[in-house]
Parts: C-alpha cells; structure tokens; sequence
C-alpha cells in the first residue's frame, strides 16, 4: 500500500470512528477546581487547629508571613503551570511561572534564620523537624495524584518538565497547609528540612509522576 | 517575480511556506506580501480550528478534511526536526493517532498549528529516539560488513557452477537407463511409482539404474576407475 493510499485508509478509519468529545476546560478552570480541594482541607485544618497561633507567627514575624505568602503564591502559580504546559501548543515558558513566588518564599524562610527569635516561641528540635518533613510529604503524595490524575486527561507533551512543576505546586501547598499547625520558630534546621521535603516531593514527581504523564 | 505573483504563489502553497524556511521565500519582496503571507497563513489556521471544532461535536466530513490537511503540516515539522525521509510517514501516522486520541486537548480559540505541530514534533522526537535505539541495538551493516565475510565468496560460486557442469556431463555419458533414473528421480525429484509410470519401467529396474548410476557418477567425479 503506498503511503498516500496508508494515510487516506487511515484517516478513513479515523473518520469512522469519530465521536464528540467534551472540551478540556481552560487550564485556570481546572486550577481553580484543585485549589478548592487544598483550600477544603486547609479550612477543615483551620476549623480543627484556629488560626490564632498562625496570626501570632506572622505578626511577631513578618518574614514568615511573606514565607507564608510565597508558598500559597507558588502554589497558585505552579498549579496553573502545570494545566497549561499538559495542553499540546502551550509555551514551555509557562514553567517560569512559579519561580518568583517561589523565591520569595524560600528567601522569606531563609530571612527567619537570621533575624532574633520570636518571644515565648520555642525553636524547633530535629525530632519536630523531622514532623515537617512527614506532614509535607505526606500530603504532598495525595495532592500530586490528583493532580497527575488531573493532568493524564490532557496531554503532557514535555512530561518530566510537567511533573517537577506538579511537584513544586504540591509541595508548596502542603507547606501552606502545615503553616496552619506550625506553632514554632524559623531555624536552620526547620528550613533544611522543607527544603529537603520539598527537593524529595520534586524529585520523586519528575522520576514518577514524568513516566505517569508519558503515558497520556 | 512579480509580488503579485509571489502573494499568489504563497497563498497556494498554504500555510506551511513558513515552517518549511526560508527557500520559499522570494528575495526583495516588500512587506506587503510578507503581511498577505501571514494573513494567508492565519485565515487558513483558523479554518481548520472551525474544522477541528466542528469534529470535537463530531462532524466526520470536517474531520477527514483537517486530517488530509493536516499532513503536510506533520511532514513538515517532522523533516524540521531531522526526521529521515523514509521514517515520515510513519511519524504522519503516530501524529494522526495521536491527534484523535487527544482531539478533546484542542482549544479552538487558539492556533490548530501550533497545537498540531507540538503532537508532531513530539512524535517525530519519539522516531528519532526509537530509530537511535534500534540503531544501538543492531549491528550496524558496515560492522557487519567488516566482521561477518560472507560464507560463500564469488570463486565459491564459480566452483559450484563448474561442479555442476562436470555432473551434467558426466550424466550424458551415462547408459540409457541409468540417465532415465537419475534424471527422473535425482534431479526432478519424481517418485518412484511417477517415474515407473512414466517411463514403463518396473520400481525395482529403477531402482538399480540409479543405484548404479550413482555409482558411476561417484566414481567419475571423484577421478576414481
């Protein structure tokens, strides 16, 4: 069969079997549909936990205030990168997208180790650093599935690109959700452990999550 | 060339003048035919997003339109990325499965092309990297050339024809009889109850003719009295 004649039977067939297909909604819609889920489980935190000591962290210490600010800006942003770079034509660009928010908030974490130390606040051990480290993988996991489920109905054309940015937006937002019961002072050793969480979250995405979009 | 002549020329070559580069593009043509190029180009993407809106609701008509029109754009994207010649068609054929499989992903308030162009050009990575590991996997023919001589060599052959020449000679000169049983059951490979119906000799006549015709044969070959 001469390659003409291959691509007209096969359009042919193609043609045979067309069904309508509901549309991918836009990529901010279904941003908007994962955040709600992270913000129902943050107001179930909220209503369980209060927000008083979170309030407290922030007014004695701005820096954490603006940690917290970053978190939630990245993962806005990284959760919308994510939507538009599974769309097939999006710009890889869009992947630049969380990286300002997401300086601000690992700069504003990094402030909290240098200035003084919030009164009455005690500073965090390793063993309650080691706390951080299972609260944000543990909810990073549940959110970076939803969101790959989310992802797999689209089409993920740049995968591993896609699945680090899935990463850095589930991250960010368990860190968000953690802000919420995280009664204690900034320390070194608290920000080395988030950024461990977060470089664990991120890396097992790409080598996961990549091979999991691939196949969309 | 006139520039009307080139606005017409690149109308009717369609959108794909662009992603092909720059041969198709006529020097000292003024900006004017640029800008009737592009709008050429996009009144033409637009068209085939109407279409491929049209096949999201299931219009087949539309569909099989887009698709043939779509394949020259997959060519082109996939000889932009290196694709071999002999390897594009079947990256058309991935890039068409592949755009039905995820025909739902296209937003029609956005470029067809740039949506198909990053399927084909996706496609078209995914033949250079199963060509680059087929190639690792296989031995390459000039290894093979190298390392693997042939069994039979061109004197080989020779040798072979003139064997064959000396057995066909040798087979003249045999008896009658012997002749038909060799000829008969040797070399057309017939039965014997064929060959003793064809020539009207009993099985066991035949079978000493070509006991002893092979015997003779042996020993003329082999130089033997």
């Amino acid at each position: 069969m001469s390659d003409v004649s291959r691509h007209d039977a096969l359009i042919d067939a193609l043609g045979a079997e067309l069904t309508p297909v509901r549309r991918l909604l836009p990529p901010w819609v279904r941003t908007v549909g994962w955040l709600v889920i992270v913000a129902i489980i943050g107001a179930v935190m909220l209503s369980r936990y209060g927000a008083a000591t979170m309030l407290r962290r922030w007014d004695a210490a701005p820096d954490l205030g603006m940690a917290a600010l970053g978190a939630v800006l990245t993962a806005i942003t990284a959760s919308l990168a994510a939507f538009a770079l599974a769309v097939p034509g999006r710009s890889a660009k869009w992947a630049w997208l969380p990286v300002p928010s997401a300086l601000l908030w690992i700069g504003a974490s990094g402030m909290g180790c240098l200035r003084a130390h919030i009164p009455g606040m005690h500073v965090l051990d390793m063993h309650g650093a080691n706390d951080c480290l299972i609260f944000i993988i543990s909810f990073s996991v549940p959110l970076s599935g939803l969101l790959i489920w989310l992802l797999r109905r689209a089409c993920p054309l740049r995968p591993v690109l896609t699945a680090v940015v899935v990463g850095l937006a589930s991250a960010s937002a368990s860190a968000c959700l953690l802000e919420i019961i995280h009664n204690v002072d900034a320390a070194a050793s608290d920000l080395l452990m988030h950024a461990l969480a977060v470089a664990i979250v991120i890396g097992a995405n790409a080598l996961m999550g990549g091979r999991l979009l691939s196949r969309a | 060339m006139s520039p009307t002549l080139a606005i017409s020329t690149l109308t009717f070559r369609g959108p794909w003048v662009l992603l092909r580069g720059l041969p198709d593009r006529v020097p000292g043509i003024d900006q004017a035919v640029s800008t009737e190029s592009i709008n050429a180009n996009e009144q033409a993407d637009r068209q085939r997003a109407a279409w491929m809106a049209a096949a999201q609701a299931g219009d087949q008509r539309a569909y099989s339109r887009l698709l043939s029109d779509s394949v020259a754009l997959i060519r082109a994207v996939a000889r932009r990325q290196g694709v071999q010649v002999d390897a594009l068609d079947d990256v058309v054929q991935e890039t068409l499965l592949t755009v039905h499989r995820v025909r739902h992903t296209f937003d029609p308030s956005r470029s067809y092309d740039a949506w198909l162009s990053a399927l084909a050009s996706r496609r078209a990575i995914d033949a250079l990297r199963s060509g680059g590991r087929r190639d690792r996997r296989e031995v390459h023919d000039d290894f093979a050339f190298e390392s693997h001589p042939d069994r039979d060599d061109a004197s080989k052959h020779t040798e072979r024809d003139q064997e064959a020449q000396r057995l066909r000679e040798a087979i003249k000169t045999l008896p009658p009889g012997q002749r038909e049983a060799i000829e008969q059951l040797g070399l057309k490979e017939r039965s014997l109850a064929e060959t003793a119906e064809r020539t009207g000799r009993n099985t066991g006549a035949l079978k000493v003719n070509l006991h002893r015709a092979l015997k003779t044969l042996r020993d003329r070959l082999h130089g033997e009295p």
